[in-house]
């Protein structure tokens, strides 16, 4: 069995639900996206994925196997994550950071070998951040930096990439390429996204939570629809689909906003 | 763009990971710390009350040694000033610096924060305390072993404290971090000036008293090797670890990620550095802000990897700590004032001075 499989997954924090009762499937290769509104427990579900945060009941199974059996190391050459807390006073630069990568795979005290240095490079390559190689990571802008870390996590060689919230702090231009490259992979991805249309242009298929639950799944076409986003987000949106994408559309309608003629 | 770098420079920068020339170059800084260890250690066996000269003290070293290409110029008393009394001195200056620093760096990477250091953290309190408890109740069943023990056993009691009560109820942020080793060294130093209080021979009392403000002198060859031990399987073990020690910089959750388990490996670090800082302040008495100064001033030279900051950080700190006893014992001639009192009065104003750069960076970092 390949790929991410979370069965009956219920996540607490003290008295609090997080989440609850979740399955969720990505086979080998596939795209998901992990989409609600602020608090409906994307990140949450990432942490338990991610070995971080322990599941309540449920499980987490990772190419066949239970997450929380495998030691971290293990589950650190299958599974790379880009966290959402990004860390500071690192007085590290960028190569060092992205190497960081390599050390689930590598012995203590062995340096890096010619592959992990050709690995490295195109970890770096593939985020468009060659020419920030020798900067330090600490003066880097916010995106620059989401960007570095996106390159340790492919440097880590995954099968499965989880990740949440990437696309914060990047301008346009860059959310576009790093979406692009991470389709580009054979990895299998998970990944929280805030964009709706990001997420409907660049993902296989979607998860929608709200409070903790899954109210939805499936391909963009069929998930996205006016009525769920008036009913998980509170708003009401228009959804087509674009003539140059194929892929649905959302455009938010502020209340304000007079209605039309036609039946909506 | 930066310019063409030859073949040797290139290969040699990828072998390390890094091909920057904005930092010094490691070797170098290696290379000039190595020296200034030497210089000071040279200066810590001539000067004092009896001034011996350079040239006259390497020779003695170097006839102890088994050197034969100096002849014997000197007095005895001359010899045994500088190997029976500044010798174990000032190596012991150089080993507890030197400890101090690569417990202080590891220290501020286990629990992310800049202000971590063991005599902040109410570590070397409790490494004080349980050394004092040996002392007045003398218990001591293993010799000066047991005074090592029951300051490792402190140490490590006050550390898993400090961490605890930080962490409850949230994030540990500097501030929780701080305040918890201020209110245990505090709770832990009024323990000890109770147990010296009540302590039956005066006497007693006053020495220990003397010993809790860190000072070097009366230190005897045998009192040498159990330090020395400390500090080579502290730094033995922390090279291990330097990689693990660089995944915490990223954080908690990014460092498990990586494959490391966060928890195992920080308690097992914890303990590591109770056991350095147990022995050393058993051996030394507490000593602050080598273990928060040196780290500092060494990552802005060699930059954040540990496997570059640990070593130039246990150099540094012995030259800093055996140049810093050399002050201790000359400035008030014939008076002596306690090392710890020195390290402080360089310490305190370092403490304010990184506060206000964290404040800064956290201020415009966030951009």
């Amino acid at each position: 069995m390949t790929g991410l499989h979370v069965e009956g997954l219920t996540l607490t924090a003290g008295a609090r639900r997080l989440v609850h009762d979740v399955t969720l499937a990505a086979g080998e290769g596939e795209t998901i996206g992990l989409v609600g509104p602020n608090g409906s427990g994307k990140s949450s579900l990432l942490r338990a994925v991610y070995r971080v945060l322990r599941p309540e009941t449920g499980r987490v199974l990772v190419d066949g196997a239970d997450a929380w059996s495998l030691s971290p190391r293990r589950l650190a050459r299958t599974l790379a994550a880009v966290v959402q807390d990004p860390p500071s006073g690192i007085d590290l630069t960028v190569r060092e950071v992205v190497a960081m990568g390599r050390t689930p795979h590598k012995r203590l005290l062995s340096g890096d070998t010619a592959e992990d240095v050709a690995l490295i490079d195109a970890a770096l390559s593939s985020v468009d951040a060659v020419t920030l190689a020798d900067r330090l990571f600490e003066r880097l802008s916010g995106g620059e930096r989401q960007r570095v870390l996106i390159a340790r996590a492919l440097a880590q060689q995954p099968s499965l990439l989880v990740l949440d919230e990437p696309t914060n702090h990047l301008d346009i231009r860059h959310q576009l390429e790093i979406l692009t490259a991470l389709r580009r992979l054979s990895a299998t991805v998970l990944v929280a996204l805030h964009d709706l249309n990001l997420a409907a242009y660049y993902c296989d298929r979607l998860y929608v939570l709200r409070d903790g639950g899954v109210v939805a799944s499936g391909p963009p076409q069929e998930v996205l629809t006016a009525r769920l986003l008036a009913e998980v987000y509170e708003v009401s949106a228009e959804v087509a689909v674009h003539p140059r994408t194929g892929r649905p559309h959302v455009t938010f309608l502020p209340a304000d906003v007079p209605a039309p003629d036609v039946d909506r | 763009m930066t310019p063409p770098a030859t073949d040797a420079e290139s290969s040699a920068a990828a072998r390390q990971g890094r091909g920057t020339s904005s930092r010094t170059s490691f070797t170098a800084v290696l290379a000039v710390l190595a020296v200034l260890l030497v210089v000071s250690l040279t200066a810590g066996l001539c000067l004092g009350s009896v001034h011996v000269p350079p040239g006259q003290v390497w020779g003695i070293v170097t006839h102890a040694l088994g050197a034969d290409w100096s002849e014997p110029t000197w007095t005895r008393a001359r010899e045994t000033i500088v190997l029976d009394v500044r010798g174990p001195r000032v190596l012991l200056g150089a080993v507890t610096g030197a400890g101090l620093a690569v417990v202080g760096t590891a220290l501020q990477a286990l629990v992310r924060n800049p202000l971590a250091e063991p005599y902040l953290l109410g570590v070397s309190s409790g490494a004080s305390l349980g050394a004092v408890a040996v002392i007045v109740f003398g218990v001591s069943v293993f010799g000066a072993v047991s005074l090592s023990a029951a300051a490792f056993t402190g140490a490590l009691g006050a550390l898993v404290l400090v961490y605890a009560a930080a962490r409850t109820g949230g994030r540990l942020t500097s501030l929780r971090l701080i305040l918890a080793g201020v209110a245990v060294a505090s709770v832990l130093s009024a323990l000890l000036n109770l147990l010296l209080l009540t302590a039956d021979n005066g006497n007693e009392a006053r020495t220990v008293l003397a010993w809790t403000l860190g000072g070097l002198g009366g230190v005897s060859w045998r009192a040498l090797w159990l330090p020395g031990l400390a500090l080579l399987l502290g730094i033995a073990v922390l090279m291990a670890q330097a990689p693990h020690l660089n995944l915490l910089l990223s954080g908690e959750e990014a460092a498990a990620t990586l494959g490391l388990d966060v928890a195992r490996f920080r308690a097992r670090m914890f303990v590591l550095v109770s056991l350095v800082t147990g022995v050393l302040v058993a051996a030394a008495g507490p000593i602050g802000f080598v273990g928060l100064m040196l780290p500092h001033i060494v990552r802005l030279l060699v930059g954040g990897d540990h496997r570059r900051v640990l070593p130039a950080a246990a150099l540094g700190g012995a030259a800093f700590l055996v140049l810093a006893d050399i002050a201790a014992r000359t400035v008030a001639a014939p008076q002596e004032i306690p090392v710890g009192v020195l390290t402080a009065l360089c310490g305190g104003p370092f403490f304010l001075w990184l506060m206000r750069r964290d404040a800064r960076r956290s201020a415009g970092g966030a951009a």
